[in-house]
């Protein structure tokens, strides 16, 4: 099977026109012979418009495009954008088998990702808009998500799939987190063979039902990861959306040693309920209870659902302190400006700090005593209680907050 | 044509014509080292028995009043821009003036918009010679394609009123569109159907040329109370139907930003200015009309708010956000230099703590001192800014004319002169090697704040130790365009400029700072 296998069709993939930013439109149009005739309109023609065209050349040239006319707008698209494109466009056209790439240009892999790490914000990030990737570091959520799943749209699932693919590679996330959102399975198969070479840190299933589904994915990346030589542990982050998800939720958490945390759609929950959303959440009271025991039950953290007003900052604040209180440790965020009060809610308090430093000063005290209690005034402080209280206090330390 | 000039090298560096519309220039000689010595211009004597006794100087409309002010052939015309892109009455002079069949004028707008691109027409018929002042959009393309006969002259505020001061530029006449007049040529900005606040850079125009006309949409029985044009500069008096649009006078460039990445930047700046202790208890700044800088004084108000902190005096472009300082009394004064929206208009009409200064007052390089360097900090824009801190306001990296300069090159004199802008936009590196077009020196320039981090000026070691110990994210200015380089994919390519220069960058005191080649 060679690559360019008698392709007919003329392939397109992106965005052009004055509204968007940071993509291009590519249409490919294969032809007989001729070589590649390659027209450029971009908006920075005057200052990367020869580079342009050379990367064009390149990224067909490793895809085997050897004769075909193409046709670029572009709207100021960043190298990793230029290249995802035009890959999509020349697998759409029915250019290059399933294993061709076209690489772009790495940046160092941030340090492997802890279990136990803070997760309170994790930022959505549509896959199929990159001007959203490239500064998503800078405001400093703890995670990002590259999203193949909701936000983008069915027609685009391949094309989303090669731009998070080359942006996991060539963009620097700083300190966050990179997770995915791939699709349900059986797609999202597709996804974890596009994106797992480029070693994301997290995998987010959405819509879990079964813990077979996570073992399954678990397995498959596993598999990835050996014919792929990726050293890094992959973590997991079931997302539950129904109430079968709910019933099952411990189940889920404990499937694999992989799965870090456990989250909720709260969207899809009260959809398959059959009630309607609302300000304080009682009608997913429940749901979000039990899913925080499961996750505790498993040992792993408990993420809570995004809160969709963004121009509420209140209503965040409330939201994510009652969640705090109710035991996650962490939620889901839409936009930038969200996270500031999402840190901010789930932080413990100066008094919480306070306390926590007094009871692990306690222990402290009675282990050089040689004690075999904890005491602090005239109550005792059980193990568990010294353990949270000592977790605390690095979190704390983590955040800035001592 | 344009003069196939000489071009000497100044002080700057930049190459710059020795000649310019037919007249010898100066090439910049380095910030405040221009001293030149003689008396002001001034118009002719007149006598008041050659204007009516009965103070009523209306004539039927502009195509008499120019007739009876004599216009002839290469007289330089002028109008103010307060009315911004909803002007009519620049366009309605100079149209009159084709009707009555002049030739080569000179028309020297404090500054142009796209509205006005009918002047486009009067170039190519030959009715208008060149223009002196900023050019935006079309006519901004229509010069630096090199099509206008002669080289453009880009002034700042206080420029253009150091020209007409000093003689450099000579108004033969001077249109002042007026929001409300009287029949004696009293006018004012601040209230009429279409208010545009302050009249500032009419004045030099009213008190230099040889004839003032006056055009009005709302005249009043004498006296029109306030004035801020006097009467007794004014020849003549038009009433017309409408002046122009209000609701224009919001254009582009007023709206605070909502993109996270701008208002990172913002936030940034009020840091800056709390941690390195600007802030302070009467202490004064000024914004620009950019949606960052906007964006910053929101940010400032909380601060200052927290802080208990009050400004002494804020300078504007005065905005509602300005506004809302003045009356929440976080700051004593608003000193207004142009109102940027119809909230500062309502203000300026209405609180006495709202005052309309002039570039006479605020940006004057003939004053005896200028409100400028008052200013404890101002935050502006750029298109590109390099690793000397020089920085470009009136193209793009293309070579284009984009933007005027506004206030900008005058502001440079604060005592903390910030830049505030993305580090790219789109994929174009705003931190650059050297810039385009030189507009602002960077001596002058202190500090660059961007998304990435900020970049402290190296001749400003009291700032780098007043934010030393603070988590602002200061970085050398060569590590930021590395690191934007790197994003955008290597260095740009630098466009290809022309050799014949279409237009001339004046610094504050009229001598040459660059040069605007011939592009695209």
């Amino acid at each position: 099977m060679t690559a360019e296998n008698s392709p007919t069709r003329t392939g397109e993939a992106g965005h052009y026109g004055k509204d968007v930013r940071s993509d291009l439109h590519v249409a490919i149009e294969p032809r007989e012979s001729g070589g590649l005739e390659i027209n450029l309109e971009s908006r920075v023609a005057a200052y990367y418009g020869a580079s342009i065209v050379g990367q064009t050349r390149q990224v067909l040239e490793a895809l085997a495009v050897r004769n075909a006319r193409v046709a670029i707008h572009d709207e100021g698209a960043l190298p990793f954008v230029i290249a995802a494109r035009i890959e999509a466009a020349a697998k759409r056209a029915g250019f290059a088998g399933e294993g061709a790439r076209a690489t772009v240009e790495k940046v160092p892999l941030p340090t492997q990702s802890q279990r136990d790490r803070l997760r309170r914000s994790r930022l959505y990030l549509p896959g199929s808009e990159p001007k959203y990737f490239i500064n998503a570091a800078l405001h400093g959520p703890d995670a990002v998500i590259l999203d193949l799943e909701d936000s983008v749209h069915r027609g685009e699932k391949d094309a989303a799939r090669i731009l998070v693919r080359n942006a996991l590679r060539a963009v620097d996330f700083g300190r966050c987190e990179r997770m995915v959102r791939i699709n349900q399975l059986p797609m999202g198969l597709e996804d974890l063979a596009e994106i797992i070479p480029e070693a994301p840190d997290l995998i987010l299933m959405p819509k879990v039902e079964q813990a077979e589904q996570v073992t399954e994915v678990d397995r498959m990346i596993g598999e990835l990861r050996t014919r792929h030589g990726i050293d890094r542990t992959i973590w997991l982050m079931p997302i539950l959306e129904s109430a079968v998800g709910i019933e099952n939720a411990f189940e889920i958490a404990a499937s694999t040693p992989r799965v870090v945390a456990l989250t909720i759609g709260l969207e899809d929950y009260t959809a398959d309920l059959g009630v309607v959303k609302s300000a304080d959440g009682s009608e997913s009271l429940y749901a979000r209870t039990r899913l925080v025991n499961a996750a505790k039950a498993a040992g792993i953290q408990a993420i809570d659902s995004v809160f969709g007003d963004v121009g509420d900052m209140d209503g965040l604040r409330r939201w994510g302190e009652n969640s705090r209180a109710l035991g996650f440790e962490g939620m889901g965020c839409i936009h930038p400006g969200q996270i500031r009060v999402i840190h901010e809610a789930f932080a413990p308090t100066l008094a919480e700090i306070e306390k926590a430093r007094k009871i692990v000063a306690a222990f402290e005290e009675a282990e050089r005593q040689g004690l075999g209690v904890v005491s602090l005034g005239s109550k005792m402080i059980d193990p568990p209680v010294v353990e949270r209280a000592r977790k605390l206090v690095e979190r704390a330390k983590v955040m800035g907050r001592v | 044509m344009t003069d196939r000039s000489e071009l000497a090298q100044n002080a700057a560096g930049r190459m710059v014509p020795t000649m310019a519309n037919g007249k010898p220039q100066i090439p910049y000689l380095g910030a405040g080292k221009y001293q030149p010595h003689g008396r002001k211009a001034a118009p002719p004597v007149r006598s008041s028995r050659d204007y009516p006794t009965d103070g009523d100087k209306r004539v039927a409309d502009i195509e008499t009043a120019l007739r009876k002010c004599g216009l002839r052939d290469g007289m330089v015309i002028s109008n103010h821009h307060h009315l911004r892109d909803g002007d009519r009455v620049a366009l309605m002079a100079l149209a009159a003036a084709e009707k009555i069949g002049v030739q080569d004028l000179v028309w020297f707008p404090s500054a142009s918009f796209p509205s006005q691109k009918g002047a486009i027409e009067l170039m190519e018929k030959g009715v208008i010679h060149h223009i002196e002042g900023s050019m935006n959009g079309p006519l901004g393309d229509y010069c630096t394609q090199g099509k206008m006969r002669g080289m453009g002259v880009l002034r700042s505020h206080g420029g253009r009123w150091q020209a007409v001061q000093d003689g450099e530029v000579h108004i033969d006449i001077a249109v002042i569109a007026a929001p409300t007049a009287d029949a004696f040529g009293n006018a004012d900005g601040s209230h009429g159907k279409s208010a545009c606040g302050s009249l500032g850079f009419a004045l030099a125009d009213s008190m230099y040329a040889d004839y003032v006309i006056v055009v009005t949409d709302n005249l009043v029985p004498f006296p029109c109370i306030p004035w801020q044009i006097q009467g007794n500069n004014v020849d003549y008096v038009v009433e017309v139907e409408s002046i122009g649009d209000p609701a224009k006078i919001v254009s582009g460039t007023t709206q605070i930003t909502r993109s996270p990445d701008r208002l990172r930047i913002a936030e940034f700046v009020a840091r800056f200015l709390r941690e390195s202790r600007i802030m302070r208890n009467g202490f004064s700044f000024q914004a620009g009309a950019g949606g960052i800088a906007l964006a910053f004084v929101d940010y400032l108000r909380r601060m200052m708010k927290e802080d208990g902190v009050k400004a002494r005096f804020v300078r504007g472009g005065s905005t509602k956000y300005l506004v809302e300082l003045l009356q929440e009394g976080l700051t004593d004064y608003i000193l207004d230099g142009q109102t940027f929206d119809l909230d500062g208009v309502k203000s300026i009409a209405s609180d006495p703590r709202h005052v309309a200064t002039s570039p006479f007052t605020s940006y004057n390089y003939h004053g005896k001192g200028s409100f400028a360097s008052l200013v404890d900090a101002v935050v502006l824009g750029a298109t590109e800014v390099d690793v000397n801190f020089n920085a470009n306001v009136v193209t793009h990296s293309d070579g284009r004319l984009l933007h005027g300069i506004g206030g900008w090159q005058n502001c440079l004199e604060a005592g903390c002169t910030i830049l505030a802008l993305p580090s790219f936009r789109d994929r174009i590196p705003v931190i650059v090697d050297e810039v385009t077009t030189l507009t602002g020196p960077g001596e002058m320039i202190d500090v660059v704040v961007t998304e990435r981090g900020i970049a402290i000026n190296p001749n400003r070691p009291d700032l780098r130790d007043a934010v030393k110990g603070s988590n602002l994210p200061v970085r050398p200015i060569q590590d930021l365009k590395a690191e934007v380089e790197k994003i955008c994919g290597g260095k740009p390519a630098r466009p290809k400029l022309g050799e014949r220069p279409v237009a001339v960058v004046k610094w504050v005191d009229g001598t040459l700072l660059d040069t605007v080649w011939q592009a695209g």
